[in-house]
């Protein structure tokens, strides 16, 4: 059978180191059963976050030689296998143990996002057209990949200042949801930092559910912050000249 | 005392945040009383994500006709009978108030062309019900609740999993549990707990279920005295991936089916209408199971050892848009087009009709204080659930247990915390690392998913079902010198010595009431006792501790009121 070597990062905050492991290979596994082989047959305390195995949670997320990945979703048989896989836990978060890190941040930055509140006597019809964008980013498992791609938070560290990718996506989402009544721009230009992003769409390339996120939420909310706190004579007038 | 734990107090304390217990944390907080939620991983990654075909409700908003009625008539059918009435009935008038309130807090379905929500076809409903957001209606579900429980101020503790639930006296008291973090240990004080804390499929070895499934909540209830009821009845998906094999059991929406997608073996035979010419692929889950495990163990299976499921008849755009997950799945985990060409498929464990007994009202189990929703209760789905029926059955009831337990608290004095119960608790869970020449929990959990697989699967006969009582008993003496290794932070293998406790008990809960049920029904097939009983079909089984055995008895089925018996008996 054929062998695959899994260089898996094992350690904690105050320390660690891969370590190399032989795991045979099946047709069609990935790298979460890779891991989970690891756990039953050699280490049973390898710490692994994972829930469906199917890309449908988000729990399974890590580093798969370099690139944020769903182990769920890393084949084996996509991967170079004559070298060993590296799989290390994300490094916008500070880790706790093995691949699993502290992500916490990322609920407390959620908690800041008002929530969807329909405006006053709305009519609750709403047409297909009108919800395929939005839907879209109802569509994000909350993985985390976007946010540990992207090198605001990845290389400087601005978690106090930066609500990151995941939740431009999570702001876009009510926002553009047809029957909301709430303003979050001020909180995107203020507390989410929106204006760091440089729309590099690294966060992009990264989504596992293929949302596009620079495109269809991050460019339309900064468009929203620029009308309404920065150039609203200049923007009126663009728009009413079709430019 | 309690003072060397770390200790929270709530007034009710939901186990579980999947759309059951976040929907009871919802409704128990607006009711005013201090809630804490527990869950074992993180928030929002629940089994509930994976529910992907859409959540069963009458609204006729597609097929005018339908009604509560016939939701519960169907509901009653799908579940051979067996269902409490009272549930069934509660489910089928209150699930689409429940789905129009998600839309109220954010949840965006699906629409048809006049603005309203969408809803499709789907085994065992006699209209288009089910509302839906392609094939990720769960994660819509779970999403919208978790948002608008998280803005309400409910307290959650991620990454926290009870063991064990304190009583006093004959009450409920709190719980003990532990930080999967750093290994820490914690108490929970509340005058009302909810488990939510959903099935068992872990414990067989091809299963859509998460790593969470292993029967936790009904383990915690039984120990404490509660009753479960109809443990026999384990549903296997008909539908989930064969192969590649590490992709093995991974679900396969029933949506396909409800969009149009026909079964075929291996002869190009649409082989169900030998089974049931009249609904044919949307025909009940136990049916449609059954019919595809016939099939490829006479010889018509495909390659890999399933039936053909195909939609590519479908344009591609229509697949995609409507089967987006669906696509990619196969697209990326098993080479296969799925608008082009045909999904291999075969039955995979997938949910849990039998669990907790409780009252059809308030959830409450037959322990004051103890409520349960979702699929750790039992009572809805009597022998075999309906697609679909899930959602809408976490919604309705987890609202109900909500506001039950909040009343209950107000109502009740805190029970006091017992020491000896607690460190109990505590040496029960440290008990593993003492151990150095044990077997580590994985070699056990796979040998338990064998027997349970072979022993007790689709179909089952008296002679398997004897075996496996003999086998759980080994797994009991195994579990007693299991081992973990390492340190108590975030320890995966520790945290299966645990579960698997939980998981041979009710597994033996499941082969008990399954020898006992001489018959076949909805889920449950004997081979050796093919048919409907009707003596059978008037009895529900229910498990309770008694000191230390595990018993079982019979109790008869509560007779319907005659305005309910009249809509069973129209004809449609
Ligand atoms: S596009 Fe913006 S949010 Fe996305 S990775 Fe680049 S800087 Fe970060
Ligand atoms: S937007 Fe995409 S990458 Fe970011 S958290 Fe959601 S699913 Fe993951
Ligand atoms: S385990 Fe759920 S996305 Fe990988």
């Amino acid at each position: 059978m054929a062998e695959a070597i899994l260089r898996v990062f094992r350690g904690g905050p105050e320390g660690g180191k891969p370590v190399d492991y032989r795991v045979p290979v099946a047709p069609g596994m990935v790298v979460l059963d890779a891991l989970h082989s690891i756990q039953g047959h050699q280490s049973p305390d390898l710490a692994v976050r994972w829930n469906c195995k199917a890309g449908k949670c988000g729990s399974c997320s890590a580093e798969v030689n370099g690139r944020p990945r769903l182990t769920c979703k890393s084949r084996l048989d996509a991967l170079p296998l004559d070298e060993p896989i590296t799989v290390s836990p994300l490094k916008a978060f500070p880790l706790i143990k093995d691949l699993v890190t502290d992500v916490s941040w990322n609920y407390k930055i959620n908690k800041m996002i008002p929530a969807f509140q329909p405006r006053a006597g709305v009519e609750w019809k709403m047409y297909q057209r009108d919800v395929d964008r939005v839907q879209e980013f109802r569509k994000c498992i909350e993985c985390f990949l976007c946010q540990d791609v992207c090198h605001v938070l990845r290389d400087h560290a601005k978690h106090e200042s930066f609500g990151g990718p995941r939740f431009f996506v999570r702001t876009a989402c009510l926002e553009m949801h047809p029957l909301d009544g709430v303003s979050r721009t001020k909180l995107l230009k203020d507390e989410l930092g929106l204006g760091l992003c440089n729309i590099t769409k690294c966060c992009t390339e990264v989504c596992p559910e293929e949302i596009h996120i620079t495109d269809n939420a991050i460019i339309p909310l900064k468009e929203r912050v620029v009308d309404e706190f920065y150039d609203p004579i200049t923007m009126l007038v663009r728009k009413i000249r079709g430019a | 005392m309690t003072s060397s734990y770390e200790t929270h107090e709530h007034d009710v304390l939901i186990i579980g945040a999947g759309g059951a217990g976040l929907r009871a944390a919802i409704e128990a907080l607006a009711q005013g009383a201090r809630v804490g939620l527990v869950c074992k991983s993180l928030l929002g990654k629940a089994h509930t994500v994976m529910a992907e075909g859409g959540i069963a409700a009458a609204m006729g908003n597609v097929d005018k006709a339908d009604d509560w009625r016939t939701h519960f008539r169907d509901t009653m059918r799908g579940g051979k009978f067996l269902n409490n009435w009272r549930m069934a009935q509660l489910h089928a008038q209150e699930a689409p108030e429940r789905v129009r309130e998600l839309e109220h807090w954010g949840a965006l379905f699906d629409r048809t062309e006049d603005g309203q929500i969408l809803q499709r076809a789907f085994g065992g409903h006699t209209f288009k019900r089910l509302c839906h957001v392609g094939d990720r209606t769960g994660l819509e579900l779970i999403r919208t609740l978790q948002d608008r429980g998280v803005q309400q101020g409910i307290d959650v503790y991620m990454e926290c999993t009870i063991t064990r639930l304190i009583r006093d006296g004959d009450r409920i008291a709190g719980a003990f549990g532990y930080w999967r973090e750093q290994g820490r240990f914690v108490v929970f004080k509340a005058r009302s707990i909810v488990i939510a804390t959903g099935g068992i499929g872990k414990a067989w070895k091809v299963t859509s279920n998460s790593w969470e499934y292993t029967a936790d909540g009904m383990a915690l209830a039984y120990e404490t005295g509660a009753e479960l009821l109809d443990m026999e009845f384990v549903q296997f998906h008909p539908t989930g991936m064969v192969w590649p094999p590490g992709v093995q059991g991974i679900l396969v929406t029933e949506a396909v089916r409800g969009e149009g997608g026909t079964l075929k073996n291996n002869r190009g035979e649409r082989f169900m209408e030998k089974y049931d010419p009249k609904r044919m692929e949307l025909s009940t889950r136990d049916v449609v199971a059954r019919a595809i495990y016939t099939e490829v163990r006479e010889g018509r299976g495909t390659e890999h050892g399933g039936a053909y499921l195909n939609i590519s008849h479908k344009p591609a755009d229509y697949v995609k848009k409507k089967l987006p997950s669906m696509y990619h799945q196969f697209k990326e985990l098993a080479d296969v087009d799925i608008t082009t060409g045909p999904m291999e498929v075969g039955p995979t464990c997938h949910y849990m009709m039998g669990g907790i007994r409780v009252d059809a009202e308030t959830g409450q189990s037959t322990v004051p204080g103890l409520f349960a929703a979702g699929e750790a209760a039992a009572g809805l789905h009597g022998a075999n659930r309906l697609g679909g029926n899930s959602l809408s059955d976490l919604v309705v009831f987890g609202k109900r247990a909500g506001t039950a337990a909040a009343e209950h608290s107000s109502r009740v004095q805190s029970g006091a915390l017992d020491a000896e119960q607690l460190e109990e608790a505590e040496r029960e869970m440290l008990a593993p690392f003492e151990r150095t020449d044990g077997e580590f929990p994985y070699e056990i959990h796979r040998d338990l998913q064998e027997t349970m697989h072979s022993l007790v699967g689709i179909f089952r006969n008296e002679e398997d079902l004897q075996k496996a009582l003999g086998e759980l008993e080994k797994f009991k003496r195994r579990l007693e010198s299991v081992r973990a290794d390492g340190s108590r932070m975030f320890n995966p293998g520790w945290h299966l010595t645990r579960d698997l406790r939980s998981m041979v008990l009710i597994s033996e809960a499941v082969t008990r009431s399954a020898l006992a049920r001489r018959e076949s029904r909805g889920a449950h097939s004997r081979i050796d006792y093919p048919n409907l009983d009707d003596t059978w079909g008037k009895q529900n089984n229910i498990i309770v501790k008694r000191g230390d055995t595990m018993a079982l008895e019979q109790r008869p089925v509560a007779d319907l009121p005659d305005e309910l018996k009249e809509i069973l008996a129209e004809n449609k």
